[in-house]
Formats: C-alpha cells, structure tokens, sequence
C-alpha cells in the first residue's frame, strides 16, 4: 500500500538532481589535479641514499601518470554511480516479497550462526588454525558483548575496557599460580575482581560526560598496565606469568598422562581435545554473556541503563539513582571482560602486559560501535568481521591493514549506525517493532 | 491534616553570581488542588520549578511538603532523584524530556523503576525468573496500560516516542510522571505549543489526575485559557517576587498583573482596563 504512496522516488529524483556531463568532468579534474599535487613527491620522485652516502634519486612519471589517471577515472564512476543511486536519504521501496525474505533471513540469521558455531569443531576438527580462529573471535564476542552493556545500553563511552580484561586475566594467572585454585574458582572469583575494578572506576567518573569520560577510562586502561610492568614482585613485570594453569573438565584433566580425560574414556589422546574443550568453553561463556544481557535489558535495571542514555536529566525525574545505575553498567561491564580475561590467560598458559595495550580497547569498542551500539547479533557479526576478516585479508601481506582501514570506512557510509542499527523494544503490549536508528540516542558518557 | 498544603513554600531565593532569579518567594500549594504559576518570561517561574524538584539547590529558604499520611520532607534538604523517590514529587520539562528512542511503553516502564527494582530483588529475583517479580512486572504494564489509555495512546503503545506527534509526547510525559505515583506533580508549561482542542484535551486529563488520583497539580503555564481554566489558586512572579495570589478571578482583575504583562506602569495598566470596559 505504502509502495504505490512514494513509488518510483529514484526516477523522480534522477530527473531533478542530474549533473552534466561537464560537472562530472570538473570534478574529476579537480580529484586529479589534487592527486597529481599529493603523488609527485610521493611517488613520482624515489629518492636513496647512495653508496657514498650522498643522495641519488630517479624519477617514476610513468607510475605517477597511472595514479592520476586511476583517480580520474574513479571519480567518474564514483559520481556516476552516486547518480545512479540517488542522493543520500532517498525512501527506496523495497518490493514486498523481497522484504519479508530478508525479514526472514533476519529472523533466521542467529539461530542458523548458533548451529554453525556449535558444529564447527565437529566440520572443522582437523583444522587447528580454523579452531584457534574461532576461539579468538568467540573471545571477541564475548569481550564485544560485555562492553557492549557499557557502550551499547547505557552509552558510556569506554575507552580502557582492556584494564578488565587484564584484571580477569592477571586474577585468574595469580590465583591458580600461587594458590593452585582451579579454574572454575577463580572464574567467579577473576569476575567479582574485574567488577569491583570496574566500581572504582566508575566513582571518580560519574560525573564526566563524553569525551572527558573516554579520556579517563583511557588513562584508567593505561594505568592498569602500567602498574603490572612494574609491580614486578607480584606480577613478574614484563615478563609477565607463566606457567598458568590449563583448564579442567571439573577437576579431570585434559592430557595424556594416566589421569587424563582420554585415558578415562578409553580413546587416543590427541591434542585437538583440548582445544575443542576451549572452543567449547568460550562459547559457554559468550552464551552465558550473552543470555544475561537480554535478560538484564527486559529489567528494571536494563531499562534504566537505556533510559539514561537517553536522556540522564529525565531519569533523575523519575527519582533512578543515575549513580548506581551508572556504576552497577560498569560493573556488569567490566564482571563479562573479567571472564573472557580469565579465559585468556587459560588458553594461553602465559600472560604478559603486552596483551593488554590500547589497541585492545580501541579493537572492542571498534566492535560494539560497527555492529550497532546495543545489538548483541550485530556485535558477533562485527567481531566475526573484524576478526575473520583480518585474517581473510593474511595474503595481502602489507596492505592488510589499509584494505582493512578502507572497509570499515567504506561499510561506516553505507551503515552509520553499525550492522545493526535499529533498536528492539524489551516490552510489547501488541506486537514488537523495531526502532529506526534515527531515533535511539547514542549517550553522552 | 486534609486542611494543610501539601507544598509550603517559605522565603525561597535563588542566586546565580549577581543576579537574583528568585528572591524571598513564599507561596502555598494546596492538597489535591491546581496550583497555577504564571508570569512574564524570565520572571523566575522555572528556576522555582527546579528548586522543588531538586535540580538547583536554593541559595536560601525552605520548601516544605507533607504527604497525606503527615509525613514531612524538607525539600531543600534532598537533591535530585532522591526528591521524586522519597517526597513523590514528580515534573514534566518545558521542552519535552522523554526517551525517544523507547516506545511508549517503555518510557512509563521506566518510571515505575524504582517499584521494579524492589519487586525484582535488585535484579536477582528478576534475573532468575522469580513469580513474585513477573506478577510484580504485569502489574507494572498494567499500570502502564491503563495510562496509556487515558491519555488516548493506546494504539501507539508499541511505537518509538520519539515518532509520535508533539501533542502525543506532552500527554505521555504527563503520563510518565503519573506513573512515578507523584502526591504533587509539577508541569512546566504542559500547554505549550498545543492547538485549542490540544489544549482542551489537556485541561480535562489534568482536572481527571486531580479528581481520580488524588494527585495535587503545580503547573507553571502561558495558556491563560488554560491557567483559568483549570486552576484553583494563581500566583502570579514577575523579576522573581510575587506580585499577586489569589482565585484565577481575582488575579485577572489585578492591575499590577496586567501591568507586569503589558510591560506598563500601574496607572497606564489601570487607563487601558477601564477604556477596555
């Protein structure tokens, strides 16, 4: 019915907004013009020095006139395909059949990725690089997912989550090293560390907003690390802890000795059990993030973390504690970053401050803000991009990370509100609609 | 303790630097009645608003409101979110303040927070599914349901409220105060930016919270249609003192309000109503 409303608006606009011929041409010549400024030094000058040390230099026109004319000749097609495409914010009809088709790929999307991930060390049991990939981007998941309540649902920017994961990782390392706990008593315990860190960093920044409160937590993340290199009496310094503790299906080992999982069942040992068994858990614990969090968001506490992004000044109106309510965000937060930190430090047998710099941070918040601030399959498909995808572009060698730089720049035009941008309501009295993106506010710290 | 106000209000004053926005204001609200604050732009009415609903803490003063049950609360005492948790006092904003990215539902989901979180054993109860909190979170929709419904809502409970029209969204946050289970509830300017029948539509839904809930009305308003309307008693600020107080009646025939209105002196004020008549 709508359809017939606003039908044909590409035509329509086509015939109002069509540059000439001329117009394309002039700013293709511009774009060419600029590059040719950019690149005459950068490419089409190699300058060395040469064996006396003196400077030798030659010249690469050739490969200088190729640019130009690649930049020429994009920015042609570029404008002509924004022509064909019509101008930004344009109603496109989508035909019925192919909407409810994709309303059905979507509904169908996370059950059909759960099934893979469960089956993939069943497909892929003798592709130990496919399991250790999967494992890593499990561990994004679930580190997407726990920022995720910080950024996504009570929009605080959080620029030092690594600080937790290094919590959860260092507990569990300390823990297991020096008191010879098992893994699923310091699971708990690396948690309850993680999220009281996270309480001690939200009090002095309840009252920063935005870009102040990213410049804290950053700091936050930083001194976390710092303080493991030098605190060396208690955590080997640099040269971080070893020897930590391998994971145990409840206190039965998974090695070759007589005691060992495989002994017991009477099968071959093999070292691939154990890596299943570390997919397996990870996935646990991802689903268990995961579970929580959708609950979390259907109660009270979950609505008023989205109610305070939304809009703090109102929620003080209704008489929510925005303190509390921000800190137990935090800590909730920062509990999930402690898991998946305890995990870390399981699967490595080996944890030093090098795996807690910033890059982590800015990695996992890349994660939550491409997959859609707030939905938890947008966050695992963003993880899975990011992550998989990263090493899908290995072969490119040298030009992985600007391939990489170009599609996120590239998907962040054409989605700017992530993967997923629209919002899912947590209560219904008739029917459940999604929520455009336009509307959700993204917080302001 | 029915005769005693719900709000007294005792040398109110509010500085900011040099300049006075409110200087020894002292009125009182009536229980279960429609207090009506009206008065030039920058007369101080909204700073007052602030200070009752804790969002400025006063320089000097007292505001004092006595539950039904005579229970006190000294106001000046508590600071934001503690005022609409402990004295039930609940405010609407001058320019709208819901969460538009929440359905409507949702928005007066929130505002029974506080109950929630209770019922919910803080989230532990809620987190395991327990019975007590699922009948304690239906009642809770119920109550959300039933507003949304008084406020003609119903059909759009599902949808953003960012998305409905600007009439829709003042009678929600209306609505989402109520929710709070306010004794006094205090609206900035509810009127504002409404056609007639809107604005129409509003005075019966405020005159039915002061009839069914028992709920007592301060309102800060320009729609004079309105303010005489629907109030019961008008104090009138101009440069943040009062000049006058009394029946919408009284108020309307007070040469010094006409003269704070018109910009005027007193005499010119008193000339122009008697060639008006």
């Amino acid at each position: 019915m709508s359809g017939r409303v606003s039908a044909n608006p590409t035509a329509s606009s086509q015939a109002t907004h069509a540059p000439g011929i001329a117009f394309i041409l002039k700013k293709a010549l511009i774009s060419a013009l600029v590059a040719l400024v950019l690149f005459s030094l950068m490419i089409g000058v190699r300058t060395e020095a040469g064996p006396e040390g003196q400077l030798i230099y030659w010249t690469r026109f050739g490969d200088l006139a190729a640019i130009v004319a690649a930049v020429f000749g994009g920015s042609i097609i570029i404008e002509l395909l924004r022509q064909w495409w019509g101008p930004v914010g344009t109603v496109r009809v989508v035909p019925q059949p192919v909407q409810s088709a994709l309303s059905l790929a979507g509904r169908l999307l996370p059950p059909v990725l759960l099934i893979f991930t469960f089956l993939v060390p069943v497909i892929f049991y003798n592709e130990r690089y496919i399991l250790d990939l999967g494992i890593l981007v499990l561990t994004y998941v679930m580190l997407g997912w726990g920022l995720n309540v910080v950024v996504g649902l009570a929009g605080l920017l959080d620029l030092g989550y690594v600080a937790f994961y290094a919590v959860g990782a260092y507990s569990y390392a300390l823990l297991a090293t020096n008191f010879d706990l098992s893994f699923w008593i310091c699971l708990p315990l690396a948690g309850i560390l993680a999220a009281f860190w996270g309480v001690l960093l939200g009090f002095p920044v309840l009252r920063l907003r935005g870009d102040y409160l990213a410049i804290v937590t950053l700091a936050f993340g930083e001194i976390i690390r710092l303080v493991i290199i030098n605190w060396q009496s208690l955590t080997g310094g640099p040269n971080g802890v070893t020897g930590i503790p391998r994971p145990t299906l409840f206190g039965i080992p998974l090695s070759a000795g007589d005691d060992g999982l495989a002994a017991m069942l009477g099968i071959e040992y093999s070292p691939t059990h154990r890596i299943v068994f570390l997919f397996y858990l990870i996935l646990a614990l991802a689903l268990l993030t995961n579970w929580v969090t959708i609950r979390l968001r259907r109660l009270p506490i979950g609505r008023a973390w989205e109610a305070l992004r939304e809009d703090e000044v109102a929620c003080r109106a209704l008489g929510i504690n925005t303190t509390t309510t921000k800190l137990t965000a935090f800590a909730t937060g920062a509990m999930f970053g402690g898991f998946a930190g305890a995990f870390f430090a399981t699967r490595q047998g080996f944890i030093s401050p090098e795996s807690f710099t910033f890059h982590e941070s800015a990695l996992v918040l890349a994660i939550v803000v491409l997959g859609g601030m707030g939905s938890q399959l947008g966050v695992a498909l963003a993880a899975l991009t990011m992550i998989g995808g990263f090493e899908l572009f290995r072969g490119l060698e040298q030009y992985r990370m600007l391939v990489f730089g170009v599609a996120m720049v590239l998907l962040m035009i054409w989605r700017p509100r992530g993967l997923i941008g629209h919002r899912a309501p947590t209560v219904f009295l008739k029917h459940s609609q999604a929520i455009s993106s336009d509307l959700v506010k993204e917080g302001h710290g | 303790m029915s005769g005693e106000p719900i709000l007294s209000v005792d040398r109110l004053s509010m500085r900011f630097g040099g300049i006075v926005a409110v200087n020894e204001l002292s009125f009182n609200a009536e229980r279960r009645k429609i207090t009506a604050l009206i008065g030039p732009n920058g007369a101080g009415k909204t700073t007052v608003f602030n200070c009752i609903t804790g969002f400025y803490k006063p320089t000097s003063g007292a505001m004092r409101i006595v539950q039904d049950d005579g229970q006190t609360t000294q106001l000046e005492r508590l600071n934001d979110f503690r005022i609409s948790k402990l004295a039930r006092v609940a405010r609407t904003f001058q320019n709208i303040r819901l969460f538009p990215g929440m359905t409507a539902l949702e928005n007066l989901m929130v505002a029974q927070h506080n109950a929630l979180m209770r019922a919910s054993g803080l989230t532990f109860l809620g987190l395991i599914g327990a019975p007590s909190w699922r009948s304690a979170e239906q009642a809770a929709i119920d109550l959300a349901r039933t507003w949304l419904d008084r406020i003609n809502l119903l059909d759009r409970a599902d949808d953003a409220a960012g998305n409905l029209p600007y009439g829709d969204q003042r009678r929600l946050e209306i609505a989402r105060a109520m929710c709070t289970q306010p004794a006094l509830l205090c609206l900035d300017e509810p009127a504002a930016g409404l056609n007639a029948r809107e604005s129409g539509s509003l005075s019966e839904l405020l005159l039915s919270i002061r009839a069914d809930e028992g709920t007592s009305i301060l309102l800060i308003e320009h729609d004079m249609s309105v303010v005489m309307e629907i109030s019961d008693h008008v104090v009138v600020m101009d440069h943040g003192v009062k000049i006058a107080e009394g029946t919408p009646r009284e108020v309307r025939d007070d040469p010094k309000v006409i003269a704070a209105y018109l910009g005027t002196d007193e005499e010119e004020a008193i000339a122009v109503m008697e060639s008006g008549t």
